[in-house]
């Protein structure tokens, strides 16, 4: 109890440390906050090509931050978002933007989900209209005449077992 | 009928192993690579190379002077493994008379510097590019790349990966059989 305003201060200082250790190093000045918008918009739609599943602004790779950079020249340079987006599509394809545009090569990956989504509901209405169509009785009449007999029967043996337990009580 | 439908799910179970055993097979075989990104840049007009040379910061290693040449472009640095590993058959495409021009990409100068005088240099011209300049406008996103430029200066060929004798033989040899435009 002694030392915990101590270690409470020093847990404190420790998660403003970590936090100042995770945000990005690199801290691009803009002297225009439209820039710095269209910096922001294209470093989240960029992919780092190393790790794949990032964009480049999540991203510490090396050739992340390399690109954040040439993005930045790009922005400031004044070159428009589909300047750069052309410039990077042009050496790294489609695959670097995380918005894929929509052609021949893409049209799988933007349809797929709805076709599949299409077959599900029409084998799910199929599958409900056809239910109706077997009204037929589950047993045929003989069949029903055999069940009840043998249902029958189970219930006499079971009436039988209860009087022998009955008996062998009362041989007790 | 009901019959041969309890068959469906076993069937689709064998397509999907059979599948998946074809692409593991192609991957072993290195014959398709499910991180290759394809390049945009074959039959394209090569960028314009301006670096600082590794050996002397002062002179620059520049695309122009290989104008008229079949000449490789071959990105690289201490830091690649496969690197390490091509590099004694970058030696010998050196004698063979191919002429190779290397970027040393993302690298610690001394390191490199010491790293060809020990090793041997391949390179025709050498130039360093910590910042990735060069390796961002040729498109490149790991180490080693090599680039094939014909002599109008357009890229034929690309190959992500250590260059081995059979990577040589199926990409890149033709381009030098008709014409002996090294030296």
């Amino acid at each position: 109890m002694k030392y915990s305003f101590g270690r409470a201060a020093g847990l404190v200082l420790m998660l403003l440390f970590s936090a100042v250790g995770l945000a990005r190093i690199d801290t691009y000045q803009f002297s225009d906050p439209q820039q710095e918008d269209l910096y922001h918009e294209l470093t989240q739609e960029l992919r780092c090509l190393v790790c794949q599943n990032q964009n480049i602004a999540d991203s510490n790779a090396e050739l992340a931050k390399d690109l954040r950079r040439k993005t930045y020249e790009m922005v400031i340079k004044g070159q428009d978002k589909d300047q750069i987006v052309n410039y990077m599509v042009e050496r790294y394809g489609d695959f670097v933007r995380y918005k894929p545009p929509f052609n021949a090569s893409t049209f799988i990956l933007w349809l797929g989900p709805g076709i599949i989504l299409l077959l599900g509901v029409v084998m799910l209405i199929r599958i409900i209209r056809r239910r109706p169509a077997t009204t037929e009785p589950l047993l045929s009449d003989e069949q029903r005449r055999q069940a009840e007999k043998l249902l029958g029967e189970q219930d006499d043996a079971a009436d039988k077992d209860k009087d022998k337990d009955k008996d062998s009580t009362g041989d007790k | 009928m009901s019959k041969n439908r309890a068959f469906i799910p076993l069937l689709i179970f064998l397509a999907m192993a059979g599948l998946f055993y074809f692409v593991l097979m192609q991957m072993n075989k290195g014959e398709y690579n499910p991180r290759d990104i394809p390049t945009e840049f074959i039959g394209r007009q090569a960028p314009a190379i301006d670096l600082p040379s590794l050996f002397d910061a002062k002179a620059r290693v520049k695309s122009g002077d290989y104008a008229g040449k079949v000449w490789l472009l071959n990105v690289w640095g201490t830091w690649c493994p496969e690197c390490w590993k091509e590099h004694p058959y970058l030696l010998e495409l050196k004698r063979q008379g191919v002429p190779i021009v290397g970027v040393d990409w993302r690298d610690d100068r001394d390191e490199a510097i010491a790293f060809i005088k020990q090793k041997g240099n391949p390179f025709v011209a050498l130039g360093f590019d910590p910042n990735s300049d060069t390796a961002i406008d040729w498109g490149v996103y790991g180490a080693p790349e090599t680039f094939l430029i014909d002599a109008q200066g357009i890229i034929r060929e690309k190959h992500a990966g250590a260059l081995y004798p059979q990577v040589w033989q199926e990409k890149f040899a033709r381009y030098f059989q008709s014409s002996k435009s090294a030296e």
